[in-house]
């Protein structure tokens, strides 16, 4: 009876004597998470589920992501097969509205100059000793994209997912810190003060919002055939907004699968970050070139949008140059603020948008284009 | 391969191929607005 109560009150604290210093930061680590998620207001849809999924997979035997934990099921079934940023997806496209960017097809490419730090980050991340694959998963952080960072870093560096999806959805919701210095140095205040005119709605036919997400579909899978599903998904989520024929489907994918499955990846991408996997350096180096990657994206859509500029003969505020990435509306809202710091008569609002809405379809295409070049490079499989 | 010349390969290659991606995108948005031109019933369609 004795040895028995021993053994039993033994079991009851073996979690504890089983905690150790790093299992401890870690849960402080999914605690500032969630304090950023629910006090500050930091993307808490992504941020509150990864820092509780960090938190209980530091929970000393509770093995969560052990063989048959409870995370571990998610995490085989809808990260490892890229099946949860893909549903997203969906959701995203249901969500967006691209008549901004029909309206204005040329300031697409501004969303192409905004994904260049992506690749300017490669550089970087291959520079400091970054693994091929690994620098790639780094580097797409500049896509400014949650879910292209999450389907590029579980596809080809699994192990870094956590440090990559965290580096990536903090520094989206950081995004109007981030920009707006870059937007002072990188232009004069008379380029600042451009008035590029109030931009008039031009309607644009139901055919045409029907027809655009499935040619979209068809030529850039065409294109760049290891991005299909990444730009079939985003376009079948808008086909279904568009048709106007399938709401409930648009409603399920925008509400209720985007929901649920945003709650699943966020648990799995905060159970990625076991003490042993993420107390390491690199991860610290990933958090800094993600920061460098969105610094790059902004200062290489302003400086495209000042050649914009000269080439339209003062015509375009270089500022909107800074919209050209993926955080939806967020960045084409900070272009408004500050165009309207230096001229109160610039509303900048439409034309960044225009610059956004090219810049949640660039980064999709980059995250493409990189993917059909690794196969054509023989670095992934086909 | 080395690291180097698989990150310049990848950078100027993807740099070039997401510009020419969007830029033919751009094109294609012109080429279905002239397709499918706005139609005004269109808008007395929504309000009626």
């Amino acid at each position: 009876m004795e040895s028995a109560l021993v053994s039993g009150l033994q079991g009851l604290f073996l979690g504890v004597l089983s905690l150790r210093p790093e299992h401890v930061i870690m849960i402080l680590i999914g605690s500032l998470l969630l304090y950023l998620g629910i006090k500050k207001g930091y993307e808490p849809l992504l941020l509150v589920p990864i820092g509780f999924g960090a938190i209980l997979v530091n929970i000393p035997l509770a093995e969560m992501m052990g063989k048959d934990g409870f995370l571990r099921f998610f995490y085989d079934t809808g990260v490892l097969t890229e099946v949860f940023p893909l549903l997203i997806f969906i959701g995203i496209g249901a969500m967006t509205d691209f008549q901004p960017l029909l309206e204005n097809p040329k300031i697409i490419l501004l969303g192409a100059a905004g994904q260049f730090g992506i690749f300017l980050t490669l550089l970087l991340a291959l520079a400091l000793g970054f693994e091929k694959l690994d620098a790639v998963a780094v580097a797409v952080i500049g896509a400014c994209d949650g879910p292209t960072a999450i389907y590029v870093s579980s596809k080809f560096a699994p192990h870094m997912l956590g440090a990559v999806s965290v580096a990536a959805y903090s520094y989206m919701s950081l995004v109007p810190l981030i920009q707006p210095p870059i937007m002072r140095v990188l232009t004069t205040e008379k380029e600042r003060q451009i008035v590029m005119g109030v931009a008039k709605r031009q309607p644009i036919s139901k055919t045409t919002k029907i027809v655009f997400p499935i040619a979209v579909t068809i030529f850039a899978s065409i294109l760049a055939p290891k991005g299909a599903p990444l730009i079939g998904t985003v376009m079948l989520g808008n086909l279904l907004r568009e048709s106007g024929c399938v709401d409930r489907l648009k409603s399920a994918s925008e509400n209720e699968i985007t929901n649920m499955v945003t709650l699943l990846l966020g648990l799995c991408i905060g159970a990625t970050m076991e003490a042993d996997k993420f107390l390491k350096a690199q991860t610290l180096l990933v958090l800094a070139l993600g920061f460098v990657a969105i610094s790059l994206d902004t200062a290489v859509g302003i400086l495209f949008g000042k050649v914009m500029c000269v080439l339209t003969g003062g015509k375009i505020n270089p500022l909107i140059g800074a919209a050209g990435i993926s955080a939806f509306p967020m960045s084409a809202r900070v272009v408004q603020a500050e165009g309207q710091k230096y001229n109160k008569k610039s509303y900048l609002l439409m034309h960044a948008m225009s610059a956004n809405a090219g810049g949640q379809i660039g980064s999709v295409i980059a995250a493409a284009v990189m993917l059909s070049v690794l196969q054509g490079m023989g670095i992934v499989g086909g | 391969m080395d690291s180097w010349t698989f990150g310049w390969t990848l950078a100027l290659i993807g740099m070039t191929g997401t510009m020419l991606v969007l830029w033919i995108l751009s094109l294609l948005i012109l080429l279905l607005k002239k397709i499918f031109p706005y139609q005004p019933e269109e808008s007395a369609a929504k309000k009626g």
